[in-house]
């Protein structure tokens, strides 16, 4: 408890704080078109794609964030591309971008910096790596995604439930799908630093998962997953200061937690 | 009168095998037109081509003043989706997504238009449900509550009565003849011959060696529609 006292006064917990609200908040949004989209693994292959562009960058001394975001949004187009063609399977070449570019960061990362803790801090997170430019960055993006889903609600969900008929009665499909896959990447970007490039992805389809056990309703799975989402965040970010343990994990328990009372809630009330 | 829609010299062949040859017809404003043809003829890929969807096609297909956000669309029963969580009214609503009007909120104009489409198809009773725990009669006429909701000019139906019992039948053919009644210009597949005729004052009818685009009374007189009477 002193430990969460006392934390409230270092700024960099106030970074983490609403960068981690913020991205948390996002992730859950997105989350839910991707996961009913069957893009869920979109999130996973292109936080992959994150790591070894970050890692490619440190070991030439650019900035990791400056470097990644454009990486991962051409990583995030062609992979759409790719799954909106239909002749490519598109879990499985989310599955060969996304493992060659850990490879390529981890070999890159070995043979020049080594594994440290930068690198470590990249693929696991840390709250203590935010900086004053990422609070920036996260602000406009998660302003850009609430902007999407307010002024697009109708349409997103019509794209979402039915392409096809969507796109045949004048809602633009293709941009939406576009500018879901451009901040779905620059959302992991941001997450990245704090979450971990390998548990990033789990927050986007988590939420999602989860409300779907309990909600039945578009609008309800929709709010529920935010919730859900920002509640699971607090709770991690709680748990990392009091008992030290590792914050994106922690986020990521306790996702899990909520996944598995609400199936299991769900399945009794059935 | 005004042509709506017109198809010149189409063509369609998936990996080389021609689906359909050089189709040729014209589909003026309030038309009621009835297409019909075996399974595989190529109904549902022509219907693809006209709503602009990724088929690809040689030859032209005109448009005369309609723009997509003022068709409405059924589609052929087949891949909805298990376990999409959206209740009957989000569904039902969706069919003016593509309207300018629409912005965050659905107006309170279309919300009635959809409760009276709903009304007439008899759902306003499963309005809050799950659209996925409804039967596939149900989910029928949801779907066909969205197509009518899109419709401002044109309305196209992939078989609309598969699945429906007889009662809804009647409610479809009905309400679809009110709305053709009321200027809006109908393109229906079905195989249900009989009662396509009824309302329909044309026809096009695809097969295999080619295909026949007419008035009715021209239909009745081809071997096309002997063969279809037959095969029934
Ligand atoms: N995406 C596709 N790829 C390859 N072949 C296709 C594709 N879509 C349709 N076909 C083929 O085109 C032909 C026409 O299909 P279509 O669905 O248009 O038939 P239909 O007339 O609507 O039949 P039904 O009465 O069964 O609905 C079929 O032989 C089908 O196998
Ligand atoms: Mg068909």
């Amino acid at each position: 408890m002193e430990n969460l006292l006392s934390v409230f006064s270092y700024s960099f917990f106030w970074r983490a704080l609403i960068v981690g609200v913020l991205v948390s908040l996002c992730a859950a949004l997105l989350g839910v078109n991707l996961v009913l989209k069957r893009y869920s693994m979109l999130g996973d292959g292109l936080s992959h794609v994150a790591f070894g562009a970050a890692a490619v960058a440190l070991a030439v001394g650019a900035a990791p964030l400056k470097v990644a975001v454009p990486v991962v949004v051409i990583a995030a187009f062609l992979l759409l591309r790719i799954s909106e063609n239909g002749k490519i399977k598109g879990d499985a070449a989310i599955a060969v971008v996304s493992s060659s570019a850990l490879a390529i960061g981890v070999i890159v990362a070995t043979m020049t910096t080594g594994m440290n803790t930068d690198i470590n801090n990249y693929m696991f997170g840390s709250i203590l790596a935010v900086s004053k430019e990422d609070v920036v960055f996260t602000v406009i993006i998660a302003v850009a995604v609430i902007l999407m889903y307010l002024l697009f609600y109708n349409r997103l969900f019509a794209a979402t439930f039915d392409e096809n008929f969507a796109a045949a009665t004048g809602v633009k499909v293709k941009l939406y799908n576009c500018l879901l896959a451009v901040l779905t990447a620059v959302t992991v970007v941001i997450g990245m630093r704090m979450m971990g490039a390998l548990l990033i992805s789990s927050i986007i389809t988590f939420p999602a998962l989860s409300s779907m056990r309990v909600c039945r309703k578009y609008r309800s799975v929709t709010v529920v997953s935010v919730i859900i989402s920002v509640f699971s965040f607090l709770t991690g970010l709680f748990l990392s200061v009091c008992y030290d343990m590792p914050a994106g994990a922690s986020v990521v328990v306790v996702n899990l937690i909520i996944f598995l009372v609400l199936s299991f809630s769900g399945r009794i009330r059935k | 009168m005004k042509t709506l829609i017109e198809v010149e010299n189409l063509s369609v062949a998936f990996e080389g095998n021609a689906v359909f040859k050089n189709l040729n017809f014209k589909i003026n404003e309030g038309d009621y037109l009835c297409i019909a043809g075996e399974n595989g003829s190529g109904k549902t890929t022509l219907m693809k081509c006209i709503l602009g969807l990724d088929v690809k096609y040689s030859g032209a297909i005109k448009y005369g003043g309609i723009t997509k956000n003022s068709i409405g669309w059924l589609p052929q029963r087949s891949e909805t989706k298990r376990d999409f969580p959206a209740s009957v009214f989000e569904i039902v609503l969706s069919g003016f997504a593509g309207k300018k009007e629409t912005g965050l909120f659905y107006s309170s104009k279309q919300k009635k238009q959809a409760l009276n489409y709903m009304e007439t198809m008899e759902i306003s009773g499963l309005k809050n449900r799950c659209f996925s725990s409804l039967s596939g009669g149900q989910q029928q006429r949801v779907l066909l509550c969205r197509a009518l909701c899109a419709a401002d000019r044109v309305l196209l139906l992939d078989e609309p009565v598969t699945g429906l019992d007889s009662s809804a039948v009647n409610e479809l053919y009905t309400a679809i003849q009110r709305l053709n009644k009321s200027g809006i210009t109908v393109i229906m597949i079905t195989h249900d011959i009989c009662s396509g005729l009824k309302y329909a004052n044309k026809v096009l009818h695809i097969s295999e060696g080619g295909y026949f685009f007419g008035e009715k009374s021209e239909y009745i007189l081809t071997e096309y529609y002997k063969k279809a009477q037959g095969g029934i």
